[in-house]
């Protein structure tokens, strides 16, 4: 399996403009490499770092020191930029920021237009695109007529007509209520199992996060855990003290194990849940 | 403070093409110093309901009951306006001013009191919401996400209102904020009787917090009660778009597999209570 994405020794310092004292490292020496066709969750609480690594994935920054490779392309080589972004698609938090035009399909056909791709090829890449995210008949609707969740399907069909190996999700759900959020991660996992598009979701939900193949925790700048979700959320102490959560389930088992119950900690879903208390019937 | 709320409904655009009916026939009483919780997806109404409690809209027909007063005749809002508080959505978005001071001073300033009222009214405001006196001179700007959420609920309780109206003021942080932000309005409801109204997508946040909750469906109140009595009704929420908190699932489930345990448990302390009162139970057989 190849790795779409590879970082190394990432470090990125912000700079305040005017203010030489005011120097913040915000990503510290990572190494991470991404398999393709992974689902990969990123969390952490704010200003860990999450948002500023997912910008360095499409080349929106590139790192103040060591380097980022996107499908082997060094994000620094400014003559790879536009295969880079093509390759990792974003979308972003608000999806009223992300839409420009007054139609979806227009919307969608945004980014291929740039590419001065033929009009036919566009037409199928559109219409795969708003299938693919489950809203082809909506295709004539003007966005502001969509609920959240419908938006930000549109805003991720709209990355998907660029035919990208690689989307990155940065708190796509945060401004959604539960039903968008379910449409949206749905779509996600859909892309991921059935188009083999390797997915990078950042978010501050840790029931998505627990869907994911791989978990990464950043905290600091650096990695704070790295595994997959059974490995990650059963660091419960390790989890509250960075001031994150794990789901309800995997807290009870936690507290559970502290009462003396011999139970494993890395249970994450409901089912597990009631498996494991169902065999004491 | 109460809030009675008798059959109202609002039209938006009333009499052209964009009519939409946003709320019908709704009713419901708020008692003094209840703390209460709105959930519903997005449409159902609630941003639109919460707008009428201090008159920012008026119902196209009912009325609205407030500490005894009908807001829906009544023409000069301003006492209403003062003793009825609203946090908006990412209300971080309407600071404006150069200093996290001067920014949230600018309702008591324009109450017409003296300069010590409202530098009290200021710290005691900074203070409820945790943040630091001495950043009250830095610009809202430099703050952090979290933080300037903060000075934003700091501006509306330094107006002293006696029924605080939050829509969902943790969208958007991260799981400490959350929860640190949700521990002061826990705070501010208890300490100074405040009735308080939160509107959240977080089940859990709700079940935790509130005494009662109403449950807004396409413009109608389609459940009202307790936590534990609405959050029996798994299917019809679940067929509205919403849901109940993991645990109840997790409850709901095992009692499916025939494991004796209450069918309204809310919270993870309770869920480990009885669970271990069954494991041990079985145990000791």
């Amino acid at each position: 399996m190849g790795k779409i994405i590879m970082t190394k020794d990432l470090t990125f310092v912000y700079e305040a403009e005017s203010n030489d004292s005011s120097k913040k490292i915000v990503l510290n020496s990572l190494n991470i490499d991404i398999d393709e066709g992974k689902f990969v969750a990123i969390i952490g609480h704010n200003g860990s770092g999450k948002s500023t690594l997912a910008k360095h994935f499409n080349a929106l920054l590139v790192p103040t020191e060591g380097d980022v490779y996107i499908n082997g392309m060094n994000t620094k080589d400014t003559s790879h930029l536009w295969d880079i972004r093509q390759t990792a698609g974003m979308v972003f938090q608000n999806p009223d920021n992300q839409l420009v035009a007054t139609i979806v399909e227009e919307d969608v056909a945004f980014g291929p237009e740039n590419l001065g791709i033929d009009p036919k090829e566009i037409r199928e890449r559109v219409d795969f695109a708003l299938n693919a995210v489950d809203m082809y008949k909506y295709r004539e609707f003007a966005p502001h007529m969509l609920s959240g969740g419908q938006k930000q399907r549109i805003a991720i069909a709209g990355v998907i007509a660029m035919r990208p190996q690689c989307i990155i999700l940065d708190e796509p759900t945060a401004m959604l209520d539960p039903k968008g959020r379910k449409e949206v991660i749905k779509t996600v996992q859909k892309l991921n199992k059935e188009n083999g598009i390797t997915i990078i979701l950042i978010t501050h939900f840790m029931e998505e996060a627990v869907l994911a193949d791989r978990v990464i925790v950043m905290d600091n700048g650096k990695i704070a855990l790295d595994g997959t979700p059974k490995d990650v959320f059963k660091e419960v102490k390790i989890l509250k003290d960075l001031g994150l959560d794990v789901p309800q389930v995997t807290e009870l088992a936690y507290k559970l194990k502290q009462e003396g119950i011999d139970i494993p900690t890395e249970i994450l879903t409901v089912d597990e849940m009631v498996r494991f208390i169902c065999q004491y019937k | 403070m109460s809030i009675q709320v008798e059959n109202i409904s609002f039209v938006y655009n009333e009499g052209t093409p964009f009519e939409s009916v946003a709320l019908k026939d709704v009713s419901f009483t708020i008692d003094d110093n209840e703390f209460v919780g709105i959930i519903g997806h997005t449409g159902s109404g609630k941003s639109t309901l919460i707008q009428h409690l201090n008159g920012l809209l008026k119902p196209t027909s009912g009325r609205i009951i407030v500490n005894g007063i009908d807001i829906t005749t009544k023409k000069d809002l301003k006492d209403i306006r003062k003793e009825v508080g609203i946090v908006f959505q990412y209300p971080e978005h309407q600071l404006f001013e150069e200093t996290i001071y001067k920014d949230i001073a600018f309702g008591p300033s324009n109450l017409g009191l003296s300069d010590d009222e409202i530098e009290k009214r200021v710290y005691d405001a900074m203070r409820i919401v945790g943040l630091d006196i001495k950043i009250k001179d830095m610009s809202p700007f430099e703050l952090s996400g979290g933080e300037r959420r903060r000075v934003a609920i700091a501006g509306v309780l330094s107006m002293m209102p006696k029924i605080l109206i939050l829509d969902e003021p943790t969208a958007g942080l991260d799981p400490k904020g959350r929860d640190e932000i949700l521990h002061q309005i826990k705070q501010i409801h208890q300490m100074y009787n405040m009735t308080t109204i939160l509107v959240s997508h977080s089940m859990e946040d709700i079940a935790k917090l509130v005494n009662k909750i109403i449950v807004m469906h396409e413009g109608k109140v389609s459940l009202i009660g307790a936590p534990k009595e609405v959050f029996k009704h798994v299917e019809e929420l679940e067929k509205i778009g919403l849901g109940v908190p993991q645990i109840t699932y997790l409850v709901r489930e095992l009692r499916k597999n025939g494991i004796d345990l209450p069918d309204d448990v809310l919270t993870v302390d309770e869920a480990k209570k009885y669970i271990l009162e069954y494991l041990r139970g079985v145990d000791n057989a």
